[in-house]
């Protein structure tokens, strides 16, 4: 694992499906493939739980790299959750540019329950693009938000 | 929203502030071995709201769990942290005893810090920094936890089996004898699957249909089993407990309730003889437009194929059939395609698999040459009731004097499939032993490896061995028809390095068996997709969990049996259709599922009335009260996936156990 020139290690959020993606990653586990450590996965029951807000605050907290990661398309447990997630992650990339936020910094990925060695793929590409992404700019990151 | 965690220890359920027991387990060294569990307490043992931390050697153990039990009373605990394994292992577990010590079970979450951290990272100095930060955004979230209680539904005492092979049948009459009702839908015009099709069996030489017929006949005559044969499965709703399933039952042109099985109609019909591919002899023997797959079929009822009938293209046949039939007046050309509706509570799929299509493999020269076979060729032909009347007889009407049967085709190859078909080897030895039996041929096997695990296995090939079947060590390479040398005129020459020699042979042979391995049925893909099943890479059915859960799938309620969750043996798939009938009868029993609270609710007063959520939902939960102008959910329709609460602009929609606060807690709890 290559580490950036000033030894910058990007922190990344991974929003996992329960029944692909999360169970993809418990494989990974206890194949015991190993991946890079920057991620910190949390669960939902399915991506499209995943509300946009969740991403963007993210980002403001100073996550430089967030995933979604959920079912292959037409195998949602939920039948078309990952389509809503699939439709947000695609508008708020746009958004996210107009925020001075590399729309690469936010990525969807379809895992399935029986692909622990894709998990372990992405998320170690993933983390290496977002290192050479660097940490977000200074303008950008807020660490408290604006008072209501 | 704000969110200065400090302010959240909320007076919530009438407790003074969340007091939060946190438990990092050890795993033994799974996780202490890589995560510094010390460490780890230290880190969260001063947050707020948190009133004890410990780690524990094994937080699952009795013990451990008595530890929760303990403190839960010592310290007033009304708030629980378990870091260990995957909740899918343990959730149940922890909640239950959150739930002994007096807790409502949902203040109770779980961190994954082992398949997500100290089993994936190298280094524990990251290893323990994640573990901090998980558990800290566990602490965080667990102040917004309520007190749920799990939504409980009746389960449905009724059963789908869907596949009539060995295995739907052994599961069938286990149900049925316990006293269930059972719907077994089979797509064949009869049920056996593909045991009906073999000659004998490894390692006894049981005879199959022998051993078969016998269940078959019970399936027939069991008053709880429901036989649906020439039928698909063609919608599946609901969940577990409470499936609707629809069943489409195609037209076999004979009223199965009137015919009593004399077979006349197939004499009288106006073809003399058979002339179109017979499917269960493999296209090595021919059948009528009416037949019957085999003569064991059950039902013993006769299929007509409107592909091939002559009535169903000129409607001008003389009908021997109908004429014979009588006044029995079984035969009905009418029929059309029924679709029933089933309720039922569980349902175990048992569809099977099939055989390597060795098209894909041409150097083997199947298909090119007349004389190369596949496995399951060669025991419709060695069988008495196949098309040769267990004769082996080659396509070109010759006898062979020397037959070569090649292991390991399509399997164990990186060019097709993977993985080792566990049941080529027995079967191959098999074969050989009962060719060598019917012809006195000269036998060469070539494998890669001999594997023969099972009980008596080891013998048999003793045994065959014994006999004088040449045993070479090497896939053959190819199968040529140019000869080299007069010795080698008119037949078959395999290429083959013989690594127990270490030189390259050529051996020239008249008939060849292709061992071909087991493969996932090819419509598998929309097949898992109406029961809502996972596959694994190959197209096998996904099992919950290879060691410990071999026969549950990640959709409740539905289990596997038999070779589609991956190749086997007949005693381990009878072994396994009877787990799977367990499992059913299990949850049947229990009379009622328990389901985690994770649904959806709207907040009458902060909805605006936009509609975007009710066309959202999948399951149609939601609906829009014209009259108060604000959505409303139905709760007992939803599943939990929390696509509305994503998409509501006011945050009137919230989920469960997955609350915007405990999300957004979370998320900050990793980061900051």
């Amino acid at each position: 694992m290559k580490t950036h020139p000033s030894g910058f290690e990007p922190r990344i959020i991974g929003f996992l499906c329960n029944w692909c993606a999360y169970t993809g990653a418990d494989l990974a586990g206890v194949s015991r493939m190993k991946y890079a450590p920057n991620i910190r996965i949390l669960r939902v029951m399915c991506t499209g739980r995943v509300d946009p807000s969740f991403i963007l605050r993210a980002f403001q907290l100073g996550a430089e790299g967030v995933l979604i990661a959920g079912c292959h398309p037409g195998d949602c447990h939920y039948q078309e959750g990952n389509y809503k997630a699939l439709r947000r992650a695609t508008l708020l990339r746009k958004m996210l540019a107009q925020f001075g936020i590399e729309p690469q910094r936010l990525r969807l990925e379809w895992i399935s329950a029986s692909e622990g060695e894709r998990l372990r793929d992405v998320v170690n590409e993933f983390t290496e693009q977002v290192r050479r992404l660097g940490p977000l700019h200074a303008e950008v990151l807020r660490r408290e938000p604006i008072a209501a | 929203m704000q969110l200065k965690w400090e302010d959240t220890a909320i007076n919530g359920n009438g407790n003074n502030g969340a007091r939060i027991g946190v438990y990092i387990c050890h795993c033994g060294t799974n996780i202490a071995g890589k995560v510094d569990v010390n460490a780890v307490v230290e880190s969260v043992a001063n947050l707020p709201g948190v009133v004890i931390a410990r780690e524990y050697k094994y937080m699952c153990s009795d013990p451990g769990q008595e530890l929760i039990v303990q403190d839960a009373k010592e310290f007033d605990l009304n708030r629980v942290v378990v870091a260990s394994c995957s909740p899918h292992l343990h959730e149940l577990t922890f909640r239950r005893a959150t739930a002994n010590a007096g807790k409502n079970p949902y203040l109770m979450h779980m961190v994954n810090i082992r398949e997500h951290v100290s089993w994936v990272t190298d280094d524990p100095a990251s290893a323990t920094e994640k573990s901090k930060k998980l558990v800290k955004a566990a602490v965080q979230r667990i102040f917004w936890h309520e007190k749920l209680e799990p939504r409980r539904f009746p389960v449905n005492p009724n059963v789908l089996i869907v596949g009539g092979g060995i295995a739907g049948i052994h599961a069938a009459l286990t149900l049925a004898s316990a006293g269930k009702q059972v719907y077994l839908v089979e797509r064949k015009p009869t049920i056996g699957g593909h045991m009906a099709q073999f000659d004998k069996t490894f390692p006894t030489l049981d005879c199959a249909a022998c051993i078969l017929t016998p269940k078959m006949t019970a399936v027939r005559q069991h008053p709880n089993i429901h036989l649906m044969t020439y039928s698909e499965v063609s919608e599946v709703s609901g969940f577990v407990g409470n499936f609707k399933v629809k069943v489409k039952r195609y037209p076999r042109y004979i009223d199965e309730e009137k015919c009593i099985g004399c077979l006349e109609c197939i004499e009288a019909c106006v073809y003399k003889e058979g002339k179109y591919v017979n499917e269960f002899d493999l296209g090595l023997g021919k059948r009528k437009p009416i037949y019957m797959p085999f003569p064991q079929a059950v039902p013993p009822v006769p299929v007509i194929d409107p592909a091939t009938c002559i009535e169903f293209k000129s409607h001008k046949c003389p009908k021997g059939c109908m004429e014979v039939c009588g006044d029995r007046d079984a035969i009905d050309f009418a029929q059309k395609v029924q679709e029933v509706e089933l309720e039922v509570g569980t349902v175990i799929m048992a569809t099977g698999f099939k055989t390597f299509d060795p098209n894909r493999v041409p150097q083997y020269g199947y298909g090119k040459f007349s004389n190369v076979y596949t496995s399951l060729e060669v025991e419709r032909l060695v069988n008495a009731s196949g098309p040769t009347l267990g004769q082996v007889v080659m396509r070109d009407g010759r006898r062979p004097e020397s037959i070569g049967v090649l292991h390991c085709i399509g399997s164990r190859d990186e060019n097709t499939n993977k993985y080792c078909s566990r049941v080529c080897c027995m079967y191959s030895l098999k074969l050989a032993h009962l060719l060598k039996e019917k012809t006195g041929a000269h036998i060469y096997n070539f494998y890669i490896d001999m594997r023969t695990p099972g009980k008596g296995f080891e013998e048999f090939y003793k045994r065959v061995l014994e006999e004088g079947v040449s045993m070479i060590r090497g896939k053959v390479a190819e199968v040529s028809a140019w000869p080299q040398s007069p010795a080698e005129e008119g037949k078959l020459i395999l290429r083959v390095e013989d690594t127990l020699l270490g030189v390259v042979r050529r051996i020239p042979v008249d008939m060849v068996v292709l061992s071909v391995g087991m493969e996932p049925h090819a419509d598998v893909a929309e097949v898992r997709r109406l029961f809502n099943l996972g596959c694994s890479v190959e197209g096998w059915f996904l099992e919950r969990h290879p060691k410990l859960a071999p026969v549950d799938t990640f959709t409740d309620g539905i289990f596997l049996a038999g070779c589609n969750q991956g190749p086997k043996d007949i005693p381990d798939t009878v072994a396994q259709a009877g787990a799977a009938a367990a499992q059913s009868m299990a949850l049947i029993d229990k009379r009622y599922v328990e389901m985690d609270p994770n649904t959806a609710w709207i907040d009458e007063e902060l909805c605006s009335g936009c509609h975007v959520c009710v066309a959202m939902c999948p399951y149609t939960a939601i609906h829009f009260d014209a009259e108060k102008k604000v959505a409303v959910l139905n709760e007992a329709l939803c599943k939990g996936c929390g696509t509305c609460v994503a998409a509501c602009p006011s945050g009137a929609a919230q989920q469960n156990l997955f609350r915007d606060e405990q999300l957004f807690a979370e998320v900050e709890g990793v980061l900051v």
